[in-house]
């Protein structure tokens, strides 16, 4: 492999990671905690959604997230030849 | 049947599963020792993980931490779990393709440099050793309530049975044991949320029945707890009654310095392939919500079951007698860990909240909240007894917390021992070391690890709580900043990470020092730990994401200051990035 194939797969990668890094931050840090009384409202089992993402949404999320990052990286190794 | 004689064959049996896993996965090789030969399926690697993971804390101790405060101890439930995200995307593949056995090795070798290696198996050790105190002292707890042994007694069988399985089979037989510790714990924790998630919602699943009506009141159980908590003069439950800004800090702290654990870090590196580490790490964390989000339910359900059986018509009505009390308070009050006392001398308990009294409490004359002691650990293991679960189920939670805490132990201590043989022995001392000297250097500082800890469990120093968040700052704060340069920062030198972790291990050391106490001696902190002498309010337990900041910017302060890492390892980086090859980077 090239060393421009390399870099453009190691660009791929850091703007996949980024992108999960956002949500990630967004879930937990966001909803769960920082941007919770603007959540006050959506009304769920007795609370509101931002106590329902600190306990379980985010967790929920993260599974998600690393499933998807997985898969995508699947196929991106693929795409370069970089695969085992 | 009696119920000591359940306990028993209920701890026996799955120690003798344990011991029989042992015999069947002996260790031959040094790669077999450290890295289970990186022949471990990913999925049964994630329950490895998981198991490896979910110490006593967090089986014991977690569910009663959250029923205690409430929403703002949600920071366990994000930043125990969101760890993970950050290994499956920083860490674990690429230190999986970098193909050593230990973190220490792989700082040395991409950082070129003995002192590097040196500082990160110093972090390791102080990391490892202080987690492995509250795992001796967790197995403690459950063997003296549920054996009815002393706690020294307890404590030599639990060494026993990790000196079987992990001297004799290294990673290896911890991987298969630890999957056999997952089945255990995870089956003890579910049975009794269901059953009690069931008897108060009416809904069999506790992620659902926490979100569901309270078919007692009609009302969503989590609107009631709030109701009866505020009765009381407590705060509510789902309310943030705390400093947003800490929140934020000690969750991302928690979550930096879980993927920041090295025992946690080298079960990555037994999975055949770089794509299996990150599949692995996805069902480590599946496996981990199976019991992450149960705990949530278990401690708002708990909570409301212990106020109900206080106070079974509300606070209006009459408290709960004290010849009334059921067996499972006796039971407690045997440990020392729940403690009653009359102080009106009515003969009933009333439990409020003392600082924040009752109209009904002034009107009265109460002389104070008469459950004196409640301590967190007792919520997850009375659990049973308090929703009246039969004796099987009581017999179950034991094992699974010994399940918890000794596979725990097991990662932690094979983390100490190999940091010791192959890095400290062969990379540093010995280089000459032939691989069958090495194996057995490996058991005998296994055996030591274990005697230490069995010696700290039997003295253990009166901090252990706060040890731990020692640990977890001590992780983000050095190890962590340290493995994310060596990957995702090619150009980074050896002055510029060792400068970096000493920086981020220091300030992390001082600032908790400060204020907890020097070596965590009472009477010795500088400053008194309260929230007007923190430095910009920050607290000493979330002080790991600071540490790892500092880390991070010191690195590259030096880094400009210095020359660039040399092209060779800057082609090392290269190659780490990419998964392709890993299958010639196992044998070094």
């Amino acid at each position: 492999m090239s060393d421009k194939s390399t870099d453009a797969y190691w660009k791929a990668n850091v703007r996949i990671i980024t992108i999960c890094m956002v949500i990630w931050a967004l879930v937990s840090f966001g909803f769960g905690i920082v941007f919770r009384p603007l959540l006050a409202g959506i009304p769920i089992g007795g609370t509101d959604l931002g106590f329902w993402f600190a306990q379980q949404g985010s967790m929920l999320t993260f599974i998600a997230l690393i499933f998807y990052y997985r898969s995508y990286m699947n196929k991106l190794d693929k795409e370069f030849g970089v695969e085992e | 049947m009696d119920q000591y004689i359940l306990n028993l064959i209920f701890v026996g049996g799955s120690f003798a599963l344990y011991i029989g896993i042992a015999i069947w996965a002996r260790a031959g090789s040094t790669s077999d020792f450290y890295a289970a030969s990186r022949g471990v399926n990913p999925v049964v690697n994630g329950a490895a993980t998981a198991a490896d993971w979910m110490s006593a804390a967090s089986f014991i101790s977690m569910a009663g931490l959250i029923a205690a405060v409430g929403y703002g101890n949600s920071t366990f439930l994000m930043g125990w779990t969101g760890g993970y995200v950050l290994l499956a995307m920083l860490l674990a593949p690429y230190l999986r393709k970098f193909g050593r056995f230990t973190v220490p090795d792989f700082i040395g070798d991409r950082f070129y440099s003995q002192t590097a290696r040196l500082v990160a198996v110093i972090s390791l050790l102080i990391i490892s050793i202080t987690y492995v105190i509250g795992q001796m002292t967790g197995a403690a707890v459950a063997f003296s309530r549920f054996l009815e042994v002393t706690n020294q007694t307890g404590l030599f069988i639990a060494s026993g049975v990790v000196f079987c399985y992990a001297v004799l089979g290294g990673m290896k037989g911890i991987t298969y044991t630890q999957l056999a510790q997952y089945v255990v714990l995870i089956i003890a924790y579910t049975i009794p949320a269901v059953f009690i998630s069931f008897q108060l919602t009416g809904n069999p699943i506790p992620q659902l029945g926490l979100w569901s009506t309270h078919t007692g009141s009609g009302e969503p159980l989590l609107a009631t707890l709030n109701s009866v908590l505020m009765d009381l003069g407590f705060n509510d439950y789902t309310g943030n009654h705390g400093s947003t800004f800490n929140m934020v800090l000690f969750t991302m702290s928690l979550m930096v310095g879980t993927a920041g654990l090295p025992h946690v870090i080298i079960r990555f590196f037994t999975v055949p392939r770089v794509a299996d580490a990150r599949t692995s790490a996805g069902w480590a964390l599946v496996f981990i919500a199976l019991l992450y989000t149960v705990a949530p339910a278990v401690g708002a359900m708990a909570r409301l079951n212990i106020i109900t059986t206080l106070w079974p018509q509300g606070i209006e009505g009459e408290p709960l007698a004290f010849d009334a009390k059921p067996d499972w308070m006796l039971n407690w009050e045997r440990t020392g860990l729940l403690r009653f006392e009359d102080k009106n001398g009515d003969g009933l308990i009333q439990y409020y909240n003392q600082a924040n009294p009752p109209a009904r409490a002034i009107e009265e004359g109460w002389e104070g909240n008469e459950m004196v002691l409640f301590n967190n650990d007792i919520l997850v293991l009375a659990n049973p007894e308090i929703a009246q679960l039969p004796g099987w189920v009581i017999g179950l939670i034991a094992a699974g917390g010994l399940a918890a805490a000794l596979s725990t132990a097991a990662g932690l201590l094979l983390a100490i021992s190999s940091a010791v043989s192959h890095d400290l022995l062969k990379k540093m001392i010995m280089p000459q070391i032939s691989e069958k000297a090495e194996l057995m250097a490996a058991r005998v500082s296994m055996a030591f690890a274990i005697a230490l800890a069995t010696w700290l469990g039997l003295n253990p120093p009166g901090f252990a709580a706060q040890v731990v968040a020692l640990a977890f700052g001590l992780a983000a704060a050095s190890l962590f900043p340290a493995i994310m340069m060596g990957i995702f920062s090619k150009k980074m030198n050896s002055t510029g990470a060792i400068v970096g972790m000493l920086v981020g291990l220091l300030s992390t050391v001082l600032y908790i020092f400060t204020y907890l106490g020097w070596f965590f001696i009472p009477g010795t902190n500088m400053l008194a730990n309260t929230p007007d002498n923190w430095l910009f309010g920050i607290s000493p337990l979330s002080f790991g994401t600071v540490g790892a900041a500092l880390n991070f910017a010191a690195a590259y302060i030096t880094l400009s200051m210095t020359k660039e890492a040399p092209a060779e390892i800057q082609e090392l980086v290269e190659s780490i990035r990419v998964p392709k090859g890993a299958g010639a980077a196992v044998d070094h």
